[in-house]
């Protein structure tokens, strides 16, 4: 069982609305209940309410798994980077430190790290992820490119730049029709933010 | 590959490039490596079920005045192991191999205490039937079956 071909997934913080609504669908998983994988966070609380939905960008290089020393994190084929092995996991917290989009969380109530999977238990199995299901207003999608684009202005980018290192990702993210360039300058995007 | 440090190659972050093996995994390879056993058990028993024993050569040991009663003669059975021959009665002809069971010391018939004795180690076994009476052995003398054709004594297998 894997992700099917050409499913993808899009995440648009522009449309996002904060409603939590992807908050609290993921954390109805019973692969995890209760525990929600998916992170709503303010871009700027202090002067502006937009927030942001965090899920996990599936890096085809990704950093948490090349940090992890007890091998625990591992990709699957279809680039699923899955949370981290429960029997290998010992709760270092490498993972969360080297994510440079910030998604794994340490727990400590199980002292194993949890991850967003993009609900592998439904993907791979032909369905939507839990928070794309039921995000109201298009911020999280999932399906075909073609069908997405046709229906958004945004253009999808899958490279970011964090000083002279790129990440590639599986995960979209949705930028501004009319940006010159595809990639993202993290790094940069940060220091003229301060 | 070659440029791969050895440390990435130590620890793939590839799925199928690991060892990992998942509980079910584990499970169904614990069912097959079951069936796989009962199988070869199964086998192993439907062909000892029809099959039958060692086959034995028939072997003319002794005519049956040639002993006295109280005698006893040593003969070669099945393939030279050294075996003896006894007559407790006029009637009654017994044979065993000769080899003690303890350490393999060769067993001498005492007519008088009606026991096959072993001067290695005293061990001592009934005549009759060949079970141990004292001693260390552990286990009986291996009995040669004997057949009765005419006037002569046949041997023609061995229990243990």
């Amino acid at each position: 069982m894997s992700v099917p071909q050409g499913m993808e997934f899009f995440i648009d913080p522009s449309r996002c609305i904060g409603c939590q609504a992807c908050y609290h669908a993921c954390a109805e998983c019973d692969t995890h209940p209760g525990e929600s994988m998916i992170h709503l966070e303010y871009v700027d609380r202090e002067t502006s309410p937009q927030t942001v939905p965090v899920v996990c960008m599936h890096c085809e290089d990704p950093a948490c798994a090349r940090v992890c020393p007890a091998d625990a994190i591992k990709k699957t084929p279809d680039g699923i980077v899955q949370s981290a092995l429960q029997s290998r996991c010992i709760g270092c917290s490498n993972c969360v430190l080297a994510c440079p989009f910030g998604v794994p969380r340490y727990v400590a109530r199980i002292d194993q790290m949890m991850k967003c999977d993009m609900c592998y238990d439904r993907t791979s199995a032909g369905m939507k992820p839990m928070c794309a299901s039921v995000c109201p207003s298009g911020a999280l999608a999932y399906g075909r490119r073609d069908e997405v684009l046709e229906l958004r202005r945004e253009r999808p980018a899958d490279v970011f730049l964090f000083g002279p290192q790129a990440v590639r990702t599986r995960v979209q993210l949705m930028v501004p029709a009319g940006s010159p360039e595809v990639e993202m300058d993290v790094a940069a995007f940060m220091a003229r933010g301060r | 590959m070659a440029d791969t440090p050895a440390w990435k190659a130590d620890f793939p972050i590839d799925w199928h490039d690991d060892h990992v093996v998942t509980r079910r995994e584990f499970t169904r390879s614990l069912a097959w490596t079951s069936c796989a056993s009962f199988l070869a058990t199964a086998a192993l028993a439907a062909g000892t079920i029809g099959a039958r024993g060692p086959r034995f050569p028939e072997t003319r040991v002794a005519g049956a005045g040639e002993l006295p009663v109280g005698g006893a003669k040593v003969f070669v059975y099945p393939n030279d192991e050294p075996c003896v021959l006894l007559r407790l009665d006029a009637d009654v002809f017994v044979a065993f191999l000769q080899r003690c069971t303890h350490l393999g010391c060769p067993v001498s018939y005492e007519a008088g205490r009606q026991t096959l004795e072993c001067p290695c180690h005293e061990g001592s076994f009934r005549a009759d039937d060949g079970t141990v009476v004292a001693g260390p052995p552990s286990r009986p003398l291996p009995r040669v079956v004997l057949q009765r054709r005419g006037g002569e004594l046949w041997a023609v297998g061995v229990r243990p």
